[in-house]
C-alpha cells in the first residue's frame, strides 16, 4: 500500500498539473537541461568543439534509431503485440523519402513526414493479421512481412534502385541546405523531441489508454467499448509511423540507402532496445537505444585500451574481444531479460525516487 | 424510445457450448430504474446470461433487445455506446495501469480525441476534453471512496478495493444498464455493506438500471426489486424477492446447497 499513497513533497493543485507529461517539476527541468546540453553539443567555438565528430555521429545514430525504437515500444511494450519486422518499416521510410524527393521533387523537409505516412499505410496492411492472430503466430506473420519487404526492396528497382541502392538528398529548409553532421544533428534532435512528445501525449489520452487496455485485459477493454481489431491494427500503424520517420532521417543522413541495411538482425536489435530500455516506457526506448549504440563502441574502446597494454600482444584475447563485440548484443538482451526484466527505465525510476526527496527519502 | 418499453428484454434465449446447454429458452425483462437480481446455484448459467447481454456470447437462439433495439448480434465494443457497463465475476482490471487510468478507459466511448488529436494534445482540444472528463471521473472516485488510491497501480491493490475500482470503471461509462457479476463475492461483511450501499445509490440516485448476480441471499432480498432464478440454464422463478424465496422450486434447487460453500467453490466456469 505504501506506493498507493502519494509521496510527501508531491502535491498537485489542479487536474491539469496532475496530468503533465513529467511527473514532477524536477524531472521536467531535468529533461529541459538535457535538451539544452544537446543543443550545445555540436557547437564549435574557434578551434574548440564541444563534442568530437565521432560523438556527433553516435548521437545522430541514437536519435534516429530511438525514434524507431519508440514506435516498436508502442507496439510491443504498450499494446503487448510482437513484431519481428520492424527494420523493414524503418527501411521503407528510408526508401520512400528518397523516392519522393528524387522522383517527384518533394522537398526533403516534406518528404520525411510524407514517407512516414506511406510507411504507416504499409504498417496498417501488415498489421491486418494482428486483428485476428496473437503471440507466436503473429511473430511468424511479422517475420514473413520482414522477408517480403526485404524481397520487395531487392526487386523494386523503380523504388529502391535495386542492388545499387538509392541516393538521398541532404536535408534542406526552404532553400537553406543543411551541411555536415553538426547541422543535421539539430534536425534529428528536433524530430526526437517532437516524436517523444507526441508519444507521451498519446499515452495520456484516449487511444493510448485503449492500447494499454488491450494489452492488459482485452476482454474487459472490449466491454469498455474498445474495438480490439481496430486498436491492434492501429498499433502497427503508429509503430510504422515512428519507424518511417526514423528511417527517413537515416536516409538523409547517410544520403545513400542500401538494400541490405534492413535485415532481421536490425529488427532484433530494435527489440533489444525496447527490452533493455523497458517495455512500455517512453524514456526507456531512448535509454535502450543509447545502450545498444554505445555497447559495441564500449567494446571497441576496451579492445583499444587492451591493445596498448602488454595484454595486447596476446592475439587470442584481442580477437576474442572483437568476437565478443558481435555476441555482446545478444548477451545483453539475455542478461537484461533475466536480471532486469523491467529495463533501464525501471532502474532509472528507482534512482530518481531515491534522489527526489534526498536527504529525506524513505 | 419512450419510458414505457422495458430497458432490457431477453426473449427465449438459449446458449449451447458443443452440446452443453448453458441456457434454455430464458425469457425476462428488466424495466427502467429497476434493481434486478439473477440468482441460482453454481453453473446455473447466470454469467452466461450476463455475457449474452453484454455481447461476450451470442445466443444460439433467441433475442436480446435493449431500449427497443435488437442487439443480439452486436459486438461488445459497440454495446458500450448504448450505455451498457459491466463488471466481471473474476477480477478483470487493467493491472498495470493506475486506478485513474483504469477508470478513464471507461470513458472511451464518450471521448472524441483520437490518435492524431490525442498526440497533438495541446492545440486541438484534446487536453480540454481529457480534463473535463477527468473532473467527472473524480466525482465517481469520490462517490466510491477510492480517492487515496487513485494513483496506485491497479494490480497491487487488495481484492476488495479492486472490486470497487471495477465498479468505478463500469460507472465511468455512464451506463443506463449496469451489469454486475457477483460484486460482493469474497468480501467481508463491512465491504459487502459498502458495496450494497453503492449499488443502491447508483440505482436510486444515479438512475442506473442494475442487473446483478449475487449469491448472498440476504443482500439480494434486501436491495432487489425483482429476482430471476436460474437452475440448469432454465428459468425456474421470477418475481419479488420474498415471493421467489418462498417458491417451492427455488427451495428445491437450493436444497442441500449451502450458500457459504457455494461461494467458496472455485468459479472455474466463470467467463
Ligand atoms: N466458454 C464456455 N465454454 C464451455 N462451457 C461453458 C462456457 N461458459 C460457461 N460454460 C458452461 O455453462 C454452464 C453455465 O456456466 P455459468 O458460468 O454461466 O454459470 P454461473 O451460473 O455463472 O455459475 P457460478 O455461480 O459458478 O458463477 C456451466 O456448465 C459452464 O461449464
Ligand atoms: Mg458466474
Amino acid at each position: 500500500m505504501a506506493q498507493a499513497l502519494t509521496r510527501c513533497g508531491d502535491f498537485k493543485t489542479s487536474y491539469r498539473a496532475d496530468t503533465t507529461i513529467f511527473p514532477s517539476a524536477r524531472s521536467r527541468a531535468f529533461a529541459l537541461v538535457g535538451v539544452a546540453l544537446l543543443i550545445a553539443a555540436p557547437l564549435q567555438i574557434g578551434g574548440f568543439s564541444v563534442l568530437s565528430d565521432y560523438w556527433i555521429t553516435l548521437l545522430i545514430q541514437i536519435g534516429y534509431l530511438a525514434i524507431a525504437a519508440l514506435g516498436l515500444n508502442v507496439l510491443v511494450g504498450f499494446t503487448g503485440q510482437i513484431s519481428l519486422g520492424h527494420s523493414a518499416f524503418f527501411g521503407f521510410g528510408a526508401f520512400a523519402s528518397a523516392y519522393l524527393n528524387n522522383t517527384y521533387g518533394v522537398p526533403v523537409f516534406f518528404s520525411i513526414p510524407l514517407a512516414a505516412l506511406w510507411t504507416t499505410a504499409v504498417g496498417l496492411i501488415v498489421g491486418i493479421p494482428a486483428g485476428r492472430i496473437k503471440g507466436l503466430y503473429l511473430a511468424i506473420a511479422t517475420l514473413a512481412s520482414q522477408f517480403i519487404l526485404q524481397d520487395f526492396f531487392a526487386r523494386a528497382d523503380w523504388f529502391t534502385g535495386g542492388s545499387s541502392g538509392s541516393l538521398a538528398a541532404p536535408f534542406a529548409v526552404f532553400g537553406y541546405q543543411i551541411s555536415g553532421d553538426r547541422q543535421y544533428f539539430y534536425v534529428v534532435l528536433a524530430y526526437l523531441v517532437v516524436m517523444y512528445l507526441l508519444a507521451a501525449n498519446l499515452m495520456r489520452s484516449r487511444d493510448g489508454r485503449a492500447l494499454v487496455a488491450v494489452r492488459d485485459h482485452y476482454l474487459s477493454a472490449e466491454v469498455m467499448g474498445v474495438n480490439l481489431t481496430k486498436y491492434r491494427v492501429l498499433s502497427f500503424g503508429i509503430s510504422s509511423f515512428f519507424a518511417g520517420i526514423g528511417g527517413a532521417l537515416y536516409a538523409h543522413y547517410l544520403q545513400y540507402v542500401s538494400v541490405e541495411a534492413f535485415d532481421i538482425l536490425l529488427s532484433i536489435q530494435f527489440l533489444g532496445m525496447v527490452i533493455i530500455g523497458g517495455l512500455g516506457s517512453i524514456m526507456g526506448s531512448l535509454l535502450g537505444t543509447i545502450f545498444m549504440v554505445l555497447l559495441p563502441e564500449a567494446m571497441s574502446w576496451a579492445v583499444n585500451i587492451l591493445r596498448a597494454t602488454d595484454w595486447g600482444n596476446v592475439p587470442s584475447i584481442v580477437n576474442g574481444l572483437a568476437f565478443l563485440k558481435q555476441a555482446a548484443i545478444g548477451l545483453a538482451i539475455v542478461l537484461f531479460l533475466i536480471f532486469e526484466p523491467d529495463g533501464l527505465a525501471h532502474r532509472w525510476r528507482q534512482i530518481k525516487a531515491y534522489w527526489k526527496l534526498y536527504p529525506f527519502s524513505y | 424510445m419512450t419510458g414505457e418499453s422495458p430497458l432490457l428484454e431477453v426473449r427465449e434465449v438459449s446458449l449451447s457450448f458443443r452440446g452443453v446447454r448453458a441456457l434454455s429458452h430464458v425469457t425476462f425483462h428488466v424495466g427502467r430504474g429497476e434493481l434486478f437480481s439473477i440468482i441460482g446455484p453454481n453453473g446455473a448459467g447466470k454469467t452466461s446470461m450476463l455475457n449474452c447481454i453484454s455481447g461476450r456470447y451470442t445466443p444460439t437462439e433467441g433475442r436480446v433487445v435493449i431500449d427497443g433495439r435488437d442487439v443480439t448480434a452486436m459486438k461488445p465494443s459497440a454495446r458500450a455506446g448504448l450505455g451498457i457497463g459491466r463488471t466481471f465475476q473474476n477480477l478483470a482490471l487493467f493491472n498495470h495501469m493506475t486506478v485513474l487510468d483504469n477508470i478513464m478507459v471507461g470513458r472511451h466511448h464518450l471521448l472524441r480525441n483520437n490518435v492524431a488529436t490525442g498526440s497533438l494534445y495541446w492545440f486541438v482540444g484534446a487536453q480540454r476534453e481529457e480534463l473535463a472528463h477527468r473532473r467527472q471521473v473524480e466525482e465517481i472516485i469520490d462517490f466510491l471512496e477510492i480517492t487515496p488510491i487513485r494513483k496506485a497501480i491497479a494490480g497491487t491493490l487488495p481484492y476488495g478495493l479492486r472490486k470497487r475500482v471495477e465498479l468505478a470503471r463500469a460507472v465511468a461509462l455512464k451506463p443506463h444498464l449496469l451489469l454486475l457479476d457477483e460484486p460482493m463475492a469474497g468480501m467481508n461483511l463491512e465491504e459487502k455493506e459498502d458495496m450494497a450501499r453503492y449499488i443502491n445509490d447508483l440505482n436510486a440516485e444515479w438512475g442506473m438500471t442494475v442487473v446483478m448476480i449475487e449469491h448472498d441471499m440476504a443482500v439480494v432480498v434486501d436491495i432487489s426489486d425483482r429476482v430471476l432464478v436460474l437452475d440448469f440454464g432454465r428459468k425456474i422463478a421470477e418475481g419479488e424477492p420474498d415471493a421467489v424465496m418462498a417458491d417451492a422450486d427455488v427451495k428445491k434447487a437450493y436444497l442441500g446447497v449451502d450458500a457459504e460453500d457455494d461461494r467458496a467453490a472455485p468459479a472455474a466456469a466463470a467467463q
